[in-house]
């Protein structure tokens, strides 16, 4: 291909190399590891994120949080099976089961409230962390204008030098890893803040 | 004789450089500085084949310019342990740049690094060579200090002046708000974008009347040039002094 | 007849509105990162700088390795890697593709590199409708204009120019309220993610272990772009490449903390190619395109490469004295402040605009706030030697260089350097009596138009040293 070839010989030349070659490696990545216990990182959390954070003592606790939450208004939920034992899939305003491509899409978009587990939440800088896959689409979490995000305390990580220990290369996982700190937001007018641009205006993270 | 000096240093023999901004414009602040060393227990030399450092040229592009003057820089102040400038922006020339002028590998280049380390600014000199911050001065007023930029940014240089105005007896000291901003020199930056420098100057004017001091301190001759300049052509009764001439005054 | 740089600076100081919206919101950008990147937030913060310099020249100094890994990854997770050497390329690709996948419609998100080619306009003559969906993109592209800031591209506009905009082009009743202004976007461009069948969006960094891109952004645009529409192109400069996705453990750190002085954006993206098999959503296509469009040849300068660390973060402007003052439509070429100022007299040439780096007072504040340590001054002062080595060969500005020769050459005469400055006390200004002076002739009213000039000393400091150590040691008439 003429115009790879191109470009790669003016790189080559420009740094005065020749032919192909496998870069020799860089040093080893900074990932400094904070040893915080699993409170210490929890009250960083809730105290960080720029959005709710609710702290359940038991999974019947987050359930009845979610329906009181969800009651009365259109829902979609994620195929998540934390959202299936907390039994929100079978919350009467809730749709779920949706694994079509278009049904998805028209499904969240249709949805006031979209529900969802996460892969991971950070603690500092706080936020959730969520790789596409059957069980976490990327829409349930983006389309809706309100965000539940539900999340096993134990998954919750101290930063990102911890989530890129434990997850080095995201693309061998899923062709999409998202970091959501807080709601979608500008200050594009005038330096005003303003929620809700064009994802979710509201983001609430429970946590179990 | 009032030495300031700890003994060992006591005769710390110094070469002046004044700039030639202070040689032919404001050779008092050369010789408010001389005074001040000497109170302090040096020794000044004055080396008259001085003239500049070549910055203008360097800044403006010229490199050969900057460095035939590079040059005779060198040959001048040759075997000087100790080259105290009343300038931050020569400093910062001599420090950092002499070297670039040169060929990489040459032996001009290998002196220009070699004296780089024997070039301070006066309230750097003060401060951490000859470790003296109270030089007896005394100041009636309220003062207020700009931070040059190449002082502040290439020298790392903000506490020393401050520590040395700390210690002038009867002399308060104001911080302006917005601090660290350029005055807007620049050399001839001043001139070729003149409006942009002098709407940069207005700010930088604003800010020290309202300190409400009645002077303003800097230790780059070039930076007073240009808030004088200003002070003078709104008629403001704001002082602009060297730092070495508020140090002199006892 | 286009305006002159001169001429573009003095109409935006003449511009009171403009300085007064430009300084209120780099004083708040300003203040965030200050707040941000201090001590108490992030301890090591200077180190961090370091890694993240050190990075990109580890990085840059393999290109060519690195963007061979980078496409092998890309397609072995079933994307599609297309070479633009440079814009023209660029567009072309993006136009095949889009008919290729029978596009009518593309939506877009905040790009540089997209701007740099003028994208928007050629995919318009060939029929394809574009959305800027970023808020402030879409606000400057509603006004015909160009982004003003990196990071805050209407910046400029107040929030009844936006309102009278909205008016006017959306049909909407006039409402200044900028959470009505955002509804009213928002159910525009929403409509238009759900039926666009192409998505368009630029690149913070290209993670070459991966084949990924990733992207940060608040508003959720991005995000909307890459996962609705069935094909995603993502156009990045060949500069992005950093090699590991664990190095974004150092940049994601700096990134938004000096772009809009937040710990993190709303969202971060870390995305490799189409839709995988058991994934629900995203994109059925992706295609990488990476531009070079000048870049190699920044790339070959061992001095200059370093401009090309950039990420993008917009702190310089938000620093520099004169941006502040200029605002972006001011600097000609796609980047403005300082980085603008060093990246477009490397890529559209040193005569594009010679007053470029000249158009600074070396103040350092760039370099000091810069997240990756890119030493802008020093990027300016070797832009000042090229123009001038380019001007003297080609002989321009003759009578500067002649000038700056014989100052040279006075500045070597330390005898004659002293008479000049007698000559010039005794006999050029009589009238100055130690008064500063009000007028100067020629160029040199450029100073004298606002500020007074010192006149010289009625004693050159040589000549008082002199009679100072006379005076001391009478009869020993060596100075020193």
């Amino acid at each position: 291909m003429a115009e790879r070839e191109n470009i790669l010989h003016k790189v080559r030349t420009a740094l005065g190399h020749h032919g192909s070659s496998v870069p020799e490696p860089p040093s080893p990545p900074r990932l400094i590891v904070p040893s915080w216990s699993p409170e210490e990182r929890l009250a960083r959390l809730t105290a960080k994120f720029l959005g709710e954070t609710v702290r359940c003592a038991s999974l019947d606790e987050a359930a009845a949080f979610i329906a009181a939450r969800v009651a009365g208004r259109s829902a979609v939920a994620a195929n998540h099976p934390l959202l299936e034992r907390l039994g929100v899939m079978s919350l009467p305003s809730v749709r779920s089961g949706l694994t079509g491509r278009d049904e998805s899409r028209d499904g969240c978009a249709e949805s006031e409230i979209g529900i969802t587990g996460v892969d991971y939440a950070l603690a500092d800088p706080a936020a959730l962390v969520m790789l596409s896959s059957a069980r976490n689409d990327r829409l349930t979490s983006l389309l809706p204008a309100s965000h539940i995000a539900v999340v096993e305390a134990d998954k919750v990580l101290t930063g990102l030098d911890e989530l890129f220990t434990i997850v080095p290369d995201p693309a061998e996982i899923s062709s999409s890893m998202v970091l959501i700190g807080g709601p979608s937001r500008t200050g594009d007018i005038e330096m005003t803040l303003t929620l809700g641009v064009h994802g979710p205006r509201e983001v609430c993270l429970v946590i179990v | 004789m009032r030495g300031y000096l700890s003994k060992s240093l006591m005769g710390l023999r110094v070469s002046l450089f004044v700039t030639c901004l202070v040689d032919q414009l404001f050779p008092q602040v050369g010789l408010a500085m001389a005074d001040v060393l000497e109170r302090a227990g040096c020794e000044c030399e004055f080396r008259a084949e001085q003239t500049c450092c070549g910055q203008p040229a360097f800044n403006s592009g010229y490199t050969e310019e900057a460095a035939a003057v590079a040059r005779h820089f060198l040959k001048t102040f040759e075997g000087a342990d100790c080259i105290v400038t009343p300038s931050g922006s020569c400093c910062s020339m001599i420090r950092h740049h002499f070297a670039e002028v040169f060929e990489e590998g040459s032996r001009e280049r290998e002196t220009a690094e070699r004296l780089a380390a024997h070039v301070y600014e006066f309230s750097e000199f003060l401060l951490n060579v000859a470790q003296v911050e109270d030089v007896g001065a005394r100041f009636a007023g309220t003062v207020t200090y700009h931070d040059s930029c190449h002082a502040l940014r290439d020298l790392g240089i903000r506490e020393q002046p401050r520590r040395l105005l700390s210690k002038v007896r009867e002399l308060q000291l104001r911080e302006m708000q917005p601090a660290e901003e350029c005055c807007g020199f620049g050399g001839t930056f001043s001139v070729k974008l003149g409006e942009l420098s002098s709407d940069m100057l207005a700010g930088k004017i604003e800010a020290i009347v309202n300190t409400g001091a009645d002077a303003v301190v800097s230790i780059d001759p070039s930076c007073l040039m240009q808030i004088r300049g200003g002070l003078s052509r709104r008629e403001l009764p704001i002082q602009t002094l060297h730092l070495a001439e508020v140090l002199a005054r006892t | 007849m286009a305006a002159t740089f001169h001429e573009t600076i003095h109409v935006a100081l003449s511009d009171i509105k403009l300085q007064q919206n430009i300084l209120t919101a780099t004083n708040r950008f300003n203040e965030k990162r200050r707040e941000i990147v201090a001590p108490e937030a992030l301890p090591d913060y200077q180190e961090l700088r370091s890694a993240a310099h050190a990075i990109k020249k580890h990085a840059l100094d393999r290109l060519d390795s690195y963007l061979e890994m980078l496409e092998g990854k890309v397609r072995e997770h079933g994307g599609e890697v297309v070479w633009c050497p440079d814009g023209e390329a660029a567009v072309h690709a993006v136009l095949s593709i889009a008919r290729e996948n029978g596009v009518r419609l593309a939506v877009k998100s905040k790009s540089m590199v997209t701007e740099e080619i003028h994208l928007n306009d050629d995919l318009e003559k060939n029929g394809i409708e574009v959305l800027e969906t970023d808020l402030g993109e879409f606000i400057q592209q509603l006004s015909g204009e160009r982004p003003f800031h990196i990071v805050a591209p209407a910046m400029h506009k107040t929030r009844g120019e936006i309102a009278e905009l909205f008016a006017e082009k959306l049909g909407m009743a006039r409402n200044d309220e900028p959470t009505e202004l955002t509804k009213a976007a928002r159910g525009v461009l929403r409509q238009k993610f759900l039926e666009a069948g192409l998505g368009v969006s630029g690149a913070n960094f290209l993670i070459a272990e991966s084949g990924a891109v990733v992207l940060v952004e608040n508003e959720g645009n991005i995000r909307l772009t890459t996962s609705v529409p069935r094909v995603h192109v993502a156009i990045a400069g060949i500069e992005k490449v950093i090699p590991r996705a664990a190095d974004l453990a150092v940049f994601l750190k700096l990134l938004a903390r000096h772009g809009s002085g937040q710990p993190l954006t709303s969202y971060t993206s870390f995305l490799s190619g189409p839709r995988r098999s058991g994934e629900i959503n995203g994109p059925e296509k992706f295609y990488l395109l990476l531009l070079d469009n000048g870049r190699s040849r920044i790339l070959a300068d061992a001095e200059k490469r370093q401009t090309l660390y950039c990420i993008r973060c917009g702190a310089c402007a938000n620093v520099c004295p004169v941006y502040r003052r200029i605002g972006g439509h001011s600097y000609p070429g796609t980047y403005s402040g300082p980085i603008g100022a060093i990246l477009t007299p490397q890529f559209q040439g040193l005569g594009f605009e010679s007053n470029l780096p000249f158009a600074s007072s070396l103040c350092g504040a760039c370099g000091e706030v810069c997240p990756v340590k890119i030493d802008i001054p020093r990027m300016l002062l070797a832009l000042r030697r090229d123009v001038k080595e380019a001007e003297t060969r080609q002989e321009k500005w003759r009578w500067e260089k002649r000038a700056f020769q014989a100052w040279s050459w006075l500045m070597r005469h330390p005898r004659l350097f002293e008479w000049a400055g007698f000559f010039g006390r005794a006999f050029v200004w009589p009238e100055a009596e130690g008064k500063w002076i009000r007028s100067l002739p020629g160029p040199l009213n450029a100073w004298t138009d606002t500020r007074d000039f010192p006149p010289p000393a009625e004693q050159s400091f040589r000549r008082l040293w002199r009679a100072r150590q006379k005076q001391r040691s009478p009869g020993n008439g060596k100075s020193g």
